[in-house]
């Protein structure tokens, strides 16, 4: 079975295809906290409210394309109405409160999900044309799987793109690597710190939505969901690009081969490679700063 | 004046006849559920079955009830058991999802000689080597669910098999009891891993190691979340076609299954209770849980109504002391939704038939096909010496 060509084509479209989602989820959480120097553990929160607000669209206007465009603005909404009446405020009270603030928003969300959306877990399908398998490499592959790496490579390429090469992403990388010194230049860095919450909550929304139709869609999807990403962040480097996609890439293959070559040992591989990281390279692969 | 004085003693005298009346009838239960966390809707489920069962009898004034959350938490669970005993002084607990839960709490319902329904956790060990006489499962066993599906599915002619189940105590037992009778019968487990338990969102590297092993069919065993993730990503591979899917009947739980949508169409499962039943006692019995919460009921709600039924039937016996339930409840039988039950003397733990069932399209959702029946299971004492 190992000497199988197939089988590892397919466990390493898996990989990839974990990898994307990963990415989708620690990229904002990563630039969030590079810019804003702000830890925000209900991102898995977001995730999950990304997941239920696509339910919702399904069941209301019966197209998965709807949730697909109107979760992820949802959760940016849900994403200001934080920034504006919490982050804020929060930004200069030091990481303890932030992170304390954050921990206890998880529950608040865990408790809005159970209210509003019930305990049963919930799943939408996906789009028609995506539901089966496709041949792809010389096997056959879910073709909803990918679309999830055709899209996370596309948002990586569009972030990449937009961070290297336009105005704003000279900004954003001014804001990151020195915020004081951007606000002195005449940058409006408090603007361009909202920009950048909102669209990492954006991005936190379309991952959920991306992930409803595979997973289970549950109260505690967020929480399930926000060690790995944090893992991802810590192994990539804070606040880089570059460290988002290598970290993601990195645990989304452990996650995968470890579960095909070394079953009993999946649950910590992942843990021993952040282990393995923190000694040798404790800022990361690739810190945003030096 | 002393008319009114009479009137007033009168009523006095009046009113205390009726709480002591009330204090004489009333058993005190003590309803250890979860209703917070992971498993609060099977909680809900198990609590709406057990006063339909007490409304059914008419005897819903007989019964105090004290709810209490374990919050799915085996330390929580413990102390809220104390509470009920030592606070509340119930008569009986009914409860328990989690094994966890019912593990903690074992050693004190057996040292308090407090009678215990357990309304669902399933741990073979709670009525195997660590049974006890104050201890009564109405619910199911791990092993009794899956255990006759061994057998079952190589006179279907399947001789491989490739199994899966979260990596938990009750995803080895459901599990390993399916393979130890498919095995005895002259199949061959081809292959089995055990996902890490609730930390596995993904199982496409688990479905296509277990593809590429080519097994006749796949045996698994998830509940909830997990369920709902599994059953559409096997199918979102493609497996379907090829080799198809058996399991532990929670796999496909008519709770959720509308949630797994088409990918559970096929599905073939063993659980020890599915809302089709075609029998007069079970007809009623849907149609009143419907009336109450306008879907069909789960195998959750009619463990929790049999726990309240198996209570009424100890108390009609004349039961009224701790002891005196505790021993009734182990002589229950009558017939229910579920066909005929009775508790098992030899470990308190219910016998009662596995149905095994296909998951079809019906109007308005999925539902469920009985294909298989095999009748009044009972498990192995285990070591349990009552």
């Amino acid at each position: 079975m190992l000497a199988d060509p197939s089988t590892w084509i397919v466990q390493g479209l898996n990989g990839l295809q974990l990898s994307m989602l990963l990415f989708l989820l620690s990229v904002g959480l990563t630039v969030i906290f590079g810019l804003l120097h702000f830890v925000n553990l209900a991102h898995g929160a977001l995730y999950a409210l990304g997941a239920y607000a696509g339910v919702s669209a399904v069941w209301m206007l019966g197209s998965y394309w709807a949730a697909f465009v109107l979760a992820p603005a949802a959760v940016a909404l849900a994403g200001t109405v934080l920034y504006l009446g919490l982050i804020r405020r929060m930004r200069r009270s030091g990481p303890m409160n932030q992170v304390l603030v954050t921990f206890g928003l998880i529950f608040v969300f865990l408790d809005i999900f159970r209210i509003v959306w019930g305990d049963i877990a919930l799943g939408i399908d996906a789009p028609a044309f995506l539901a089966g398998p496709v041949e792809v490499l010389g096997v056959a592959y879910p073709a909803y799987r990918l679309f999830i790496i055709a899209l996370g490579a596309a948002v990586m390429a569009g972030l990449g793109l937009v961070l290297s090469r336009t105005q704003i992403g000279a900004m954003i990388r001014a804001g990151v690597d020195n915020d004081r010194m951007a606000a002195c230049l005449g940058l409006n860095v408090e603007r361009i710190f909202f920009v950048v919450f909102c669209v990492g909550c954006a991005l936190a929304g379309l991952a959920g939505v991306v992930a409803a139709p595979v997973f289970s869609v549950t109260p505690d999807m967020g929480t399930q969901i926000l060690i790995p990403t944090l893992i991802v962040v810590v192994i990539g480097g804070l606040g880089s690009l570059k460290g988002a996609v290598a970290g993601s890439l990195i645990v989304g293959f452990t996650q995968t081969f470890g579960a095909v070559l070394a079953p009993q040992l999946a649950a910590v591989a992942v843990y021993a490679l952040l282990a393995g990281i923190l000694i040798f390279r404790p800022a990361g692969l690739f810190p945003a700063r030096g | 004046m002393s008319k009114l004085k009479g009137l007033a003693a009168g009523a006095l005298a009046l009113a205390a006849l009726s709480t002591a009346s009330a204090a004489e009838a009333e058993t005190r239960v003590g309803l250890l559920l979860p209703y917070a966390g992971v498993y609060a809707a099977l909680g809900e489920e198990i609590d709406a079955g057990f006063q339909l069962a007490l409304e059914e009898a008419g005897m819903t004034d007989e019964f105090a009830i004290v709810r209490e959350d374990t919050e799915v938490k085996p330390p929580v669970g413990l102390a809220k058991a104390r509470k009920l005993v030592l606070e509340d002084e119930v008569d009986v607990i009914v409860g328990l999802v989690s094994s966890g839960v019912l593990g903690a709490v074992r050693d004190f319902v057996d040292g308090a000689q407090v009678p215990l329904i357990v309304a669902n956790a399933g741990n073979d060990d709670a009525t195997g080597s660590r049974c006890s006489k104050y201890i009564t499962r109405v619910s199911f066993s791990n092993g009794q669910v899956n255990r006759p599906m061994g057998q079952w599915m190589y006179d279907q002619g399947i001789r491989k098999v490739y199994t899966l189940a979260p990596d938990y105590a009750a995803g080895r037992q459901m599990v390993g009891a399916f393979a130890e009778a498919f095995r005895q019968a002259g199949g061959e487990i081809v292959g089995e891993d055990f996902t890490p338990f609730r930390k596995t969102q993904d199982f496409g590297p688990y479905l296509t190691k277990a593809k590429a092993a080519g097994p006749d069919a796949i045996f698994v065993f998830y509940a909830g979340g997990e369920a709902i993730s599994f059953v559409k990503q096997y199918d979102s591979f493609g497996i379907k076609a090829d080799i198809p899917l058996y399991g532990s009947g929670f796999l496909t739980s008519p709770l959720y299954v509308n949630a797994e949508g088409p990918a559970a169409e096929g599905v073939v499962t063993a659980l020890h209770y599915v809302p089709t039943i075609d029998t007069p006692e079970n007809r009623a019995f849907v149609e009143a849980f419907r009336a109450r919460t306008d879907r069909a009921p789960s195998e959750y709600a009619v463990q929790g109504y049999d726990a309240g039924r198996a209570l009424i039937e100890a108390v009609k016996s004349g039961a009224d002391s701790r002891e005196a339930l505790a021993s009734a409840l182990a002589k229950v039988t009558y017939t229910g939704p579920r066909g005929p039950v009775k508790i098992d003397p030899a470990t308190n733990n219910i016998v009662q038939n596995i149905y095994v069932y296909e998951t079809i399209k019906g109007d308005g959702g999925l539902t469920q096909k009985i294909v298989g029946t095999v009748e009044a299971v009972a498990d192995a004492p285990n070591g349990c010496k009552l």
